[in-house]
């Protein structure tokens, strides 16, 4: 009896990821790809998405839900590394260079974000996503009409042929896969980008050395109930905001690591997706508004992956047709999203409607008394 | 000075800038060559346009649902009413009315479903709706292109199968209410009676409705649920008629926009849809929580106004195109001031 009933919790706590490797794993034989291939996919993505998706996790902490506002901080390392092409700076050199340089503006963007999240308590999700899409409009200002007219552009060759503006895409030949190759392994059949997994992996002892902190103590207690916290004395809003300059400028890094294993940038609509393809990753891997784990990420990262290179394939080869293959992971990105945020909705509601009727039963008990 | 920052703070800063600055383009206008009964008309035009979608905010708000970011659904519905009414070969305002008619039971449908998804996830409405919306679009996208219409001006030439991504209404309904009795002054003037009429008309409806009994209901569910509980209101079924009146005429709404703009769009077009219309509403002053016709009506020109004269204002004085960027950066600053303001009202 107990049995089956915790079979049905473990059913219903892990509905997405299960529903989401029935679904992967029925695609990969009509896809016709090889396993060794998806492998090294795997692996590839793994490299290039793990830190975005890590970017999310300390607002989940600090009770915010899923950092929508994350693509801000994509922005500003855009921003970087415009610059990094523009002065010509090559290797791992022009990466970190692109790092130091996005550094201010993703400092002030996620102070920006913190604060607006500060004033829409309780609709923080998709206040961030409108935020990007504000600060979208910031950013195609800057690049589109400043860089080259009012900002000094160096190199001619980025610059669109009316004398100001940035190229559609960008280039990056320079620092193309250079964190990547760095430190390559191969292991059977596979090639690893150790360097990239290493910084990965810093990020994850980071993210737990930080939990132990006061300061990630405290973001936990706001988390679990500002209210209380706040009477703890924990300074709410401030914990907040540093929660999301925190994932910002990590956000930074992950779109300047994503971009050098792309090898170009579409200048206006690379940021475009990032949030998306973040969140799906991270709610695919068994995570939840309220809860995230380091090993959620990496979960999600290759489910998610897996599927995204399965598809188009085996939508031509199920419906003659690459193109449903396309708007089908893109259905299934969404429909995750959608799903899990529903199914974490309702769940507690649930669990606030148990704890009602206990309060009542209680209550009965105590009057009869 | 006192009552004037008083009427200011309740007009609320952002409309009075925005109107402003609207009055400041159409002065401009003239300055760098743009003709004002060009813009005029377009601004009339675009009203009537856009209309339906922002009055199908309404009833949600009202009904303490939010801001309705799942509108695609309700567009979804309009667009399967207008495909079918071409697929069926119907012209002229039975082929309006028609597209009407055939939506009308996908709104009741989709809108149902959408409004019982809605009363399970209280509280975290807004971000589920625009995820839901997404799906939606998406899902449709693999169905227009496996749906078996066969109507040869609207399916792909050299396929055989698969719907276009734009298909042309001219032969069919295009202008049926912008030409209904259009008045037309000088050469670049044209008021589109019809559509403007049908707008008025449907905003008269909403006010009727919403001083009915059930109208009444709604509004209290939206203003103190526990209260509308108390008094013997099924807040779940209130909320859920919200949502199906609110696809309605998102339903609506899209036909509306494409007898007037001459096509029929698919596949991703309804993904931004929602956001202008909310965009718009904001701007006429509603909050998260209120939402009134006049809302509806100050919002939609107001924004659509802007809409017609950024580009064409801007652009010819600057010689380049910035209207994409005023237009992002106007219309989702409106959202965000929307969502950030403290409400009175708490959830």
């Amino acid at each position: 009896m107990s049995g089956q009933r915790s079979l049905g919790r473990f059913l219903r706590e892990n509905a997405v990821i299960l529903l989401f490797l029935i679904v992967t794993v029925l695609a990969i034989r009509p896809s016709g790809l090889s396993l060794v291939y998806i492998g090294q996919e795997m692996i590839t993505r793994l490299g290039r998405d793990s830190f975005l998706v890590l970017a999310l996790l300390l607002p989940i902490y600090a009770g915010m839900g899923l950092n929508f506002g994350m693509t801000l901080g994509a922005m500003a390392g855009q921003f970087g590394l415009i610059l990094a092409v523009n002065y010509n700076l090559l290797g791992v050199c022009g990466l970190v260079f692109a790092a130091l340089v996005s550094l201010p503006v993703s400092l002030l963007m996620g102070y920006i974000c913190g604060v607006v999240l500060n004033k829409a308590k309780g609709r923080e999700m998709v206040t961030g996503y409108i935020l990007a899409f504000f600060v979208n409009g910031v950013y195609q200002f800057v690049v589109l009409y400043l860089m080259g007219s009012v900002i000094p552009v160096r190199s001619k060759a980025i610059v669109l042929s009316r004398g100001y503006g940035i190229r559609n895409t960008l280039n990056l030949d320079g620092v193309r896969q250079t964190l990547d190759n760095l430190l390559p392994l191969r292991v059977g059949p596979f090639v690893l980008p150790i360097l990239t997994f290493l910084v990965i992996a810093a990020l994850c002892v980071f993210i737990i050395w930080f939990k132990k902190t006061k300061l990630g103590q405290d973001m936990r207690a706001v988390g679990y109930d500002m209210h209380v916290a706040e009477s703890a004395g924990v300074p709410v809003d401030r914990t907040r905001i540093i929660a999301i300059i925190i994932s910002t400028v990590l956000a930074t890094i992950g779109q300047i690591i994503f971009l050098q294993n792309m090898g170009n940038m579409a200048t206006y609509n690379a940021h475009d997706q990032t949030s998306f393809f973040a969140v799906a990753a991270i709610l695919v891997g068994g995570a939840s508004v309220k809860k995230a784990t380091i090993p959620n990420v990496f979960i999600g990262v290759c489910l998610l992956h897996v599927l995204f290179v399965v598809s188009p394939g085996a939508g031509q080869k199920l419906f003659g047709e690459a193109m449903i293959g396309e708007y089908f992971r893109q259905f299934i990105g969404y429909g995750v999203i959608a799903l899990s945020l529903v199914l974490y909705a309702w769940r507690s509601r649930r669990e606030a409607e148990r704890l009602r009727e206990g309060l009542r039963g209680g209550a009965a008990e105590g009057g009869g008394k | 000075m006192r009552r004037l920052r008083q009427f200011a703070a309740d007009f609320g800063w952002p409309r009075i800038i925005i109107f402003f600055f609207l009055v400041a383009l159409f002065f401009a206008a003239p300055l760098v060559g743009v003709r004002v009964d060009a813009s005029l008309s377009d601004v009339f035009n675009r009203f009537g346009q856009n209309a339906f979608f922002v009055l199908a905010l309404v009833p949600m708000i009202q009904s303490g649902c939010g801001l309705n970011f799942g509108l695609s659904l309700g567009i979804i519905a309009g667009l399967l009413g207008a495909t079918l009414s071409v697929q069926l070969g119907l012209h002229g305002a039975v082929g309006f009315a028609g597209a009407l008619v055939l939506s009308a039971p996908f709104a009741i449908i989709f809108g149902w479903l959408y409004g019982k998804l809605l009363n399970k996830v209280k509280g975290e409405e807004m971000t589920i709706a625009m995820y839901v919306g997404f799906a939606g679009v998406m899902f449709m996208c693999i169905m227009w292109l496996l749906l078996p219409y066969t109507a040869p001006d609207m399916i792909w030439g050299y396929a055989g199968h698969g719907l276009r991504t734009t298909i042309s209404v001219e032969n069919y309904w295009i202008h049926i209410l912008n030409d209904f009795l259009e008045i037309r002054i000088g050469p670049f003037f044209r008021f589109p009676t019809g559509e403007i009429l049908f707008a008025a008309f449907g905003a008269w409806l909403m006010w009727l409705f919403l001083r009915t009994k059930t109208g009444t209901a709604m509004t209290a569910v939206g203003s103190n649920p526990d209260y509308a509980r108390a008094s013997g209101i099924s807040v779940d079924k209130m909320r859920t008629i919200s949502v199906v009146i609110s696809t309605l005429l998102g339903a609506a709404g899209i036909i509306v926009y494409q007898q007037s703009f001459g096509f029929i769009q698919l596949y991703n077009a309804p993904l931004a849809m929602p956001f202008t219309a909310i965009a718009a509403i904001l701007i006429g002053g509603a909050s998260v929580k209120k939402a009134s016709m006049l809302n509806v009506v100050v919002g939609t020109f107001l924004f659509q106004g802007l809409l017609t004269m950024t580009p064409s204002v801007i652009n010819s004085w600057l010689q380049t195109d910035m209207s994409e960027v005023v237009r992002i950066v106007v219309s989702n600053g409106i959202i965000i001031y929307a969502l950030t303001r403290k409400t009175k009202v708490s959830k």
